[in-house]
């Protein structure tokens, strides 16, 4: 009796929610191939890497491989851009459509010319034969109809089609430059604030002055003429023929308007307070018993962990364009998904989906979900006052910095118990924190800021935090990625959200990996090891064995014992998401009271790699901006407004202060891609928080490590 | 809000703009003369974003007054090629990958050029200080300061 033959392996989930091939590739412009992705770029380069994967399976010379801008009326919907998935997301769908398309191009040509398409090449997009070129083309293909009518492309993907072994790639896995620098350094048109259209007019939102505040009164302020002033409860705005009277006439608004504000905000010297005293939504994320080992703890240690809330603080303030036409509206945003976000923009307003369009025009570089969504929101409301003329809204520094979403404050309390042989034989850790999970839609709430301050509009309920695992929200990374028989990992979800939480930049591993590792160091000094070797004592995986080993070469771990005094070196490390990209880090700090990172080495396992160059530059830039929340970040407020509005009050690591940044690949070709954006964060966090206990001898649990809390902590040591 | 007629050199060119007499430069460059380069990130000069030459300094454009730039010459990122030659600084930015995002970029370039003008073998040391009002929220800051070296020893080099 034979077996029935094994079922083909399913196509990439975003491939088959959208299966038509030219949904993803396009051939009309002779020469050019004009790729298709969900995945938006905000200077992660993701969209140069998509291109290498394209240019690689197709095989014509990446010059060839154009992006298309996103757009809900033309792309293939992607969901967010978010969470380090956009390689292995897009660009596994497009690796597989490329690899379809190809076929479908050498099936064609067989055809034609009368040959087995086994014996067909491809060479820069022409077929060829063993005897050389044959005048056949991608683009002179494309054209011929399909089976489905249409193109030969306007057919759906068939069973996944074997893609090219990494062992063959000569445009993916090797540096390529990003497509978008030249345009940057020039000063080219580019990005949405850039964007001109015909007819532009410029609109600019006066903000209530605190969270919990409402439009009492309106005078008349004299406007110059042409402005429509737009009020709708406790939305206020203005809309202007030109930027300068649009700013004049929100002065002039601002100053006439009345507000009642009421304190809304908790205490901040008291952020531990309030994480444990707010009203919690508690669950348990990930449980194991093993009696056996518990009872062999002799020694159990206990510590708190804190963040504050902290900032995206983009470059650039948000900014958005739209344009109503009749019961249409067309939406210019720098959101992280446009689909989302024309789902949320429908259903706040009563639209249906298919009378909203959202173009995606880069914007300044984003770490989550920032105000791009809701300047989206706003400029949507203000241009219903002008039917007809596309409206820009630009935020202003103090709203970017007082409105857009925040990423929660947060508490870990860890305790641990080390057998009688040093080993951790049992972890408890519970986390308090709002929600990380607030992005348009979620929880099947627009979660637009203006549909708030509308008439009659609702508060924003708490933000969700996703599924309760140890890979989402506010408990991503609490669970250890160590080997511990013993285990349980609680969520206490904040049911009251005083500041606007959602997703920033690794969402809860920031903290929870700085806890745990914090906590490993604590665990190994208490069983006398080298936290190097307490480590490897505790991690059988040879993937992040082989980071841990690789950066502590790198950064002379071995002659750490003769440091000069004052200075110190800390490691961290950890699994992203406890299953995706590896990342071990070691800090070298100078220390007393201020802290200083003079460097940081860090060794990454992403497995297969598509642009190394991309993926070292993502690493350095989220060691960079890990240092700055750890050491500066903290966003402040009084109990009734949000008071750190621009860079004096919210200042970030500046060009003398940031660290050496080290970055070394450990090759895994056989792996698949996870996506490097946010491998670093917790771990930096890690490494700079234990090299300040190693160099001034005093555990720091709360963050920012600024000279007040390391002074207070040698202070209550 | 009085209208007033400022003459000011921008990128070689002689021009006239008439507008209140606070408008912030940038905004004079952007709307009025269609510059997209100096880009608005903060308003009171806090960033670097809208970094500007104005006779041949590195200054923050969005809180400079337009009547403050009377007669001056001013050259933005976009007045630093010549004919389609990029600058040493901008065509070492491009070697040297050094951006992510690109909205700090103009500013980063023309705070570097200023410097070069000045120091044509700085140190290291020197580069981050001549770029210390210059904010970059991605942490390219290695690459920056790796490409402004390099452009340092290029310019150095065809100077000798």
């Amino acid at each position: 009796m034979s077996t029935p033959p094994p079922a083909p392996p399913p196509l990439p989930a975003t491939l088959a929610a959208n299966p038509v091939l030219s949904a993803w590739l396009d051939f009309t412009r002779p020469g050019v191939v004009t790729i298709f992705t969900g995945k938006v770029e905000y200077g992660q380069g993701v969209w140069t890497a998509l291109a290498q994967v394209a240019a690689e399976e197709l095989d014509v010379d990446l010059r060839r491989v154009r992006v298309a801008p996103v757009s809900t009326a033309t792309s293939p919907d992607e969901g967010v851009t978010s969470g380090s998935r956009s390689i292995e997301e897009s660009g596994s769908a497009l690796r597989q459509a490329c690899a379809q398309a190809r076929h479908l191009f050498l099936a064609a040509a067989a055809d034609r010319l009368g040959a087995a398409a086994g014996a067909l090449g491809v060479t820069d997009g022409e077929i060829t034969t063993g005897a050389g070129g044959t005048g056949l083309t991608y683009w002179s293909l494309a054209g011929q109809a399909g089976p489905a009518g249409g193109g030969l492309l306007d057919q759906k993907a068939g069973d996944p089609e074997p893609a090219k072994a990494p062992a063959r790639w000569s445009v993916a896995g090797r540096s390529a430059a990003r497509l978008d620098i030249p345009d940057k350094v020039t000063g080219r048109p580019r990005f949405l604030h850039d964007l001109a259209l015909p007819g532009l007019l410029y609109g600019r939102v006066i903000r209530p002055p605190a969270p919990a505040a409402s439009l009492a009164g309106l005078g008349d302020p004299p406007l110059p003429g042409g402005v429509v002033t737009v009020r709708d409860g406790s939305f206020l705005g203005v809309v202007a023929p030109s930027d300068r009277a649009a700013v004049a006439s929100a002065r002039a608004v601002a100053g006439a308007a009345r507000w009642e504000e009421a304190p809304s905000l908790p205490d901040e010297r008291d952020l531990k307070g309030f994480l444990l005293s707010a009203p919690a939504q508690v669950v348990t994320v990930d449980e194991s018993h093993d009696e056996e080992a518990a009872a062999a703890v002799t020694r159990t240690l206990a510590a708190e962990f804190t963040r504050p809330y902290l900032a995206h603080a983009s470059m650039a303030p948000s900014c958005a364009v739209a344009r109503w036409d009749g019961q249409r509206v067309t939406v210019w945003s720098h959101s992280q998904g446009v689909f989302p976000l024309r789902g949320a923009i429908a259903a706040g307003l009563g639209l249906a989906a298919g009378q909203v369009t959202v173009n995606h025009v880069e914007g300044a570089g984003a770490y989550g979900h920032n105000g791009a969504d809701d300047a989206a929101l706003d400029a949507v409301l203000l241009a219903r006052a002008v039917p007809g003329r596309p409206v820009r809204v630009l935020w202003s520094r103090e709203d970017e910095m007082g409105w857009a979403p925040v990423g929660s404050a947060m508490l870990a309390r860890l305790s641990a118990g080390l057998d009688a042989g040093g080993r951790i034989r049992t972890w408890r850790q519970d986390v308090w924190s709002n929600g990380f999970i607030g992005r348009p839609g979620s929880g099947g709430e627009p979660r637009l800021l203006a549909f708030a301050h509308l008439a009659g509009g609702q508060p924003m309920s708490p933000a969700p935090d996703g599924p309760p695992t140890g890979a989402m929200g506010s408990t991503r990374n609490a669970v250890p990625g160590y080997d511990i028989p013993d285990r349980v990992i609680v969520r206490h979800r904040l049911l009251t959200m005083p500041i606007r939480t959602s997703s920033l930049r690794s969402l809860g591993a920031f903290l929870n990996v700085f806890a745990i590792e914090s906590f490993m160091d604590e665990l190994a000094a208490a069983a006398g090891a080298d936290p190097v070797e307490f480590r490897l004592a505790h991690l059988t995986d040879p993937r992040g064995r082989r980071v841990i080993e690789q950066v502590a070469h790198m950064s002379g771990w071995g002659s750490r014992a003769g440091q000069a005094d004052g200075t110190g070196l800390g490691l961290g490390y950890a699994r992203y998401k406890g299953t995706s990209g590896y990342c071990a880090a070691v800090a070298r700090v100078e220390a007393e009271t201020d802290v200083r990172v003079t460097d940081v080495w860090l060794a990454v396992d992403v497995g297969r790699v598509i642009n190394p160059d991309g993926v070292i530059n993502q690493v350095e830039g989220g060691a960079v901006q890990s240092a700055s929340w750890v050491l500066r970040e903290r966003v402040r407020f009084d109990r009734t407004r949000i008071t750190s509005v621009n860079w004096d009050t919210y200042p970030i690591l500046r060009f003398t202060e940031v660290p050496q940044v080290h970055v070394a690949i450990v090759p895994a070709p056989g792996q698949p891609e996870t996506g490097a954006g946010e491998v670093a964060q917790g771990p930096v966090a890690g490494a700079i928080g234990n090299a300040v206990a190693d160099a001034v001898g005093v555990r720091v649990r709360d963050l920012p490590l600024t000279r007040e809390q390391v002074a207070r902590a040698i202070e209550e040591s | 809000m009085g209208q007033h007629e400022l003459h000011v050199t921008v990128n070689g060119a002689g021009r006239t703009v008439a507008c209140d007499p606070d408008t912030p430069l940038l905004d004079v460059l952007r709307h009025d003369l269609g510059l997209s380069g100096p880009r608005f990130g903060c308003g009171l000069g806090l960033c670097g974003a809208c970094f500007v030459l104005i006779d041949g300094q590195a200054r923050s454009s969005c809180d400079f007054p337009a009547w403050a730039a009377e007669g001056r010459r001013v050259t933005t990122v976009e007045g630093l090629l010549d004919g389609d030659t990029l600058d040493a600084v901008q065509q070492a930015f491009i070697d040297e990958q050094a951006a992510q995002c690109g909205y700090c970029t103009s500013g980063m370039v023309v705070s570097a050029v200023a410097l070069l003008r000045g120091n044509r073998s700085p140190t290291e040391r020197e580069v981050r200080e001549a770029l210390e009002r210059n904010l970059c929220r991605c942490g390219a800051h290695r690459r920056i300061v790796g490409a402004v070296m390099k452009a340092a020893s290029e310019v150095d080099e065809q100077a000798r």
